[in-house]
């Protein structure tokens, strides 16, 4: 099978990014998707909460895909579900794909140009390293929203959650709703990693504790979770003895970080960046692999579902330039580089002659500051600097570049974006 | 005699930090919004919080045994627990669409639940 465009993944992202190339012309386009349905981990994600940038209203996670697997319906991309892509490299300037599904078994499809859409998955307890037996009732929360949502089964019914991602205090709200009793959210470091709203609506209204700088240290129970051991951790995050405290609980769910699934960005041999564990990206959002295209939480992990569809929308738009021959390189490279407080940028580096007017880098930072300033220099020269009430790891920030203040400095070949702290606004 | 309140907005993703003046109870000034949604928040939770609530609702004869809810607008928050218990006492037949309404009126709230997917027929 022959394609001009192959993109991988049927979730916000591989959506938004096929609709995106279509309209821009591309006709030879397909979307593979392992799952049975397309949507991605939207579908169990029946919160509200998404869309407010896109469409201006308030939609639960099923309804806003509906709005994009609708969409592509209309425009009449080919889809195929149930099929994973367990190889991808490089021949050229082809790329080939190996696919494997029930009804044709193992099969090749090649393509001009590839966008990556595999998202990203869950931290498990095997990485969390987590001493005791192996229960049942340790789930990650997102297998739990899977039970919960989609099969209308309840995990358990006394909760602990380690780690309090978005994913995390989401279920909190909802195993509560559904008749359990979430005893706690211990999270190990000083701060959430979930979205503040998260925080109001999901644990303090309806009294559950959140326990930062708290970790389990211990599971008990040999076939069915019993219980946990809490304890808290000091400055370098290891448990301080005599801290230790029993919660008797039958489930415990973790939300401990999500990592971008790139075994087969990895298996191509796209460099990578080891901070947000997706590859290294251009301005087109176009990997180091000519062709081949990045979006969404494969590229690094966002928190609003909106800004996943406006990168994806990027990634088609670029990939359908790229088919047309219009990516040419124009050589007048710009690296950005992540400086004090700022982890990482996306992209990593840009081409000036290829730019569009406007080009959105997205970030995080590494800690939690009060009363700070993004900064934003070009080879010494502050470009601007953005007042910011809070900046949080857990919340992505990003800054607009402008063509034309690029153009007009003088051969510019660094951008370093960071955070500059007014006196004592950094928080320990 | 003037009191100050910290809210944090939860209507979008982006988490304002508000602060409320109150002046003898009443509300004077609200800062730290985004948007007029805000504003408008920081009234409503010191005054009338509502939520909207999202759920479940059991599904008959179709492809997923459950279909997922939602209120059609906010409502009392106060009375989220009852609209959950009360969603629990009934079953829909496949197939639902999204936007159909599975119980009117939901607790006397004067909201309806609608369905928030599609789930067809098994």
């Amino acid at each position: 099978m022959k394609k001009d465009l192959v993109i991988i993944g049927g979730g916000p992202a591989g959506l938004a990014a096929a609709i995106a190339a279509r309209e821009a012309g591309v006709e030879e386009l397909l979307i593979l998707e392992r799952d049975c349905r397309l949507g991605g981990i939207l579908n169990q994600c029946i919160h509200n909460g998404f869309g407010l940038h896109t469409f201006k209203e308030e939609l639960t996670g099923p309804e806003y895909a509906d709005r994009y697997i609708g969409k592509a319906k209309t425009l009449g991309i080919p889809y195929r579900l149930n099929t994973m892509v367990v190889d991808l490299r490089a021949e050229g300037q082809q790329k080939k794909l190996t696919v494997m599904n029930r009804e044709e078994g193992l099969y090749e499809i090649e393509a001009k140009a590839v966008i990556l859409a595999m998202g990203c998955r869950e931290r498990t307890r095997g990485a969390l390293n987590i001493p005791g037996f192996r229960p049942a009732g340790i789930y990650s929360a997102g297998t739990a929203q899977r039970y919960v949502n989609m099969e209308g089964r309840m995990p358990g019914r006394e909760v602990v959650i380690l780690g309090s991602g978005d994913i995390g205090l989401i279920m909190a709200r909802r195993m509560t709703l559904e008749g359990a009793r979430v005893k706690l959210v211990a999270e190990l470091m000083p701060y959430s990693g979930g979205l503040k709203r998260n925080i109001v609506q999901c644990l303090e209204d309806f009294g559950i504790p959140l326990r930062l700088s708290h970790t389990v240290v211990d599971i008990k129970g040999r076939d069915r979770v019993e219980g946990v051991t809490i304890a808290r951790v000091d400055g370098n995050l290891k448990p301080i003895p005599g801290t230790e405290e029993e919660i008797s609980c039958d489930t415990l769910l973790l939300s401990c970080g999500l990592i971008p699934e790139n075994e087969l960005s990895q298996g191509l041999g796209a460099a990578m960046n080891p901070v947000t564990g997706g590859p290294f990206v251009n301005e087109s959002l176009e990997t180091d692999k000519e062709g081949v295209f990045a979006c969404g939480n494969v590229l690094h992990v966002h928190d609003l579902v909106d800004y996943v569809s406006q990168e994806a929308e990027a990634a088609g738009r670029k990939a359908a330039a790229y088919l047309r021959g219009g990516l040419e390189g124009t050589g007048r490279v710009v690296s950005l580089r992540a400086a004090e407080g700022v982890r990482y940028t996306v992209p990593a580096s840009l081409d000036i002659g290829r730019m569009e007017e406007a080009q959105t880098v997205r970030f995080r930072v590494g800690d939690v500051y009060r009363d700070a300033a993004i900064e934003v220099s070009c080879d010494g020269r502050i470009l601007r600097s953005v007042k910011k009430k809070v900046l949080a790891p857990g919340e992505m920030e990003q800054i607009i570049l402008k063509k034309q203040e690029l153009e007009a400095a003088d051969n510019p070949k660094e951008i370093v974006i960071s955070v500059r702290t007014q006196g004592q606004g950094k928080e320990a | 005699m003037s009191e100050t309140r910290e809210l944090v907005c939860i209507r979008c993703p982006l988490g304002c930090n508000l602060s409320v003046k109150l002046e003898g109870g009443e509300i004077a000034a609200v800062t730290g919004n985004t948007c007029p949604r805000g504003a408008e928040y920081a009234v409503k939770e010191l005054t009338d919080p509502r939520r909207i609530v999202t759920s479940l609702v059991r599904v008959r004869g179709g492809e997923l045994p459950v279909a997922p809810v939602k209120t059609a607008s906010d409502i009392p928050k106060g009375k989220v627990g009852d609209c959950v218990k009360a969603l629990r006492q009934i079953e829909v037949p496949a197939p639902v669409h999204i936007g159909d309404v599975v119980m009117e009126n939901v607790c006397g709230t004067g909201v309806d639940m609608v369905a928030t997917a599609n789930v067809d027929r098994s």
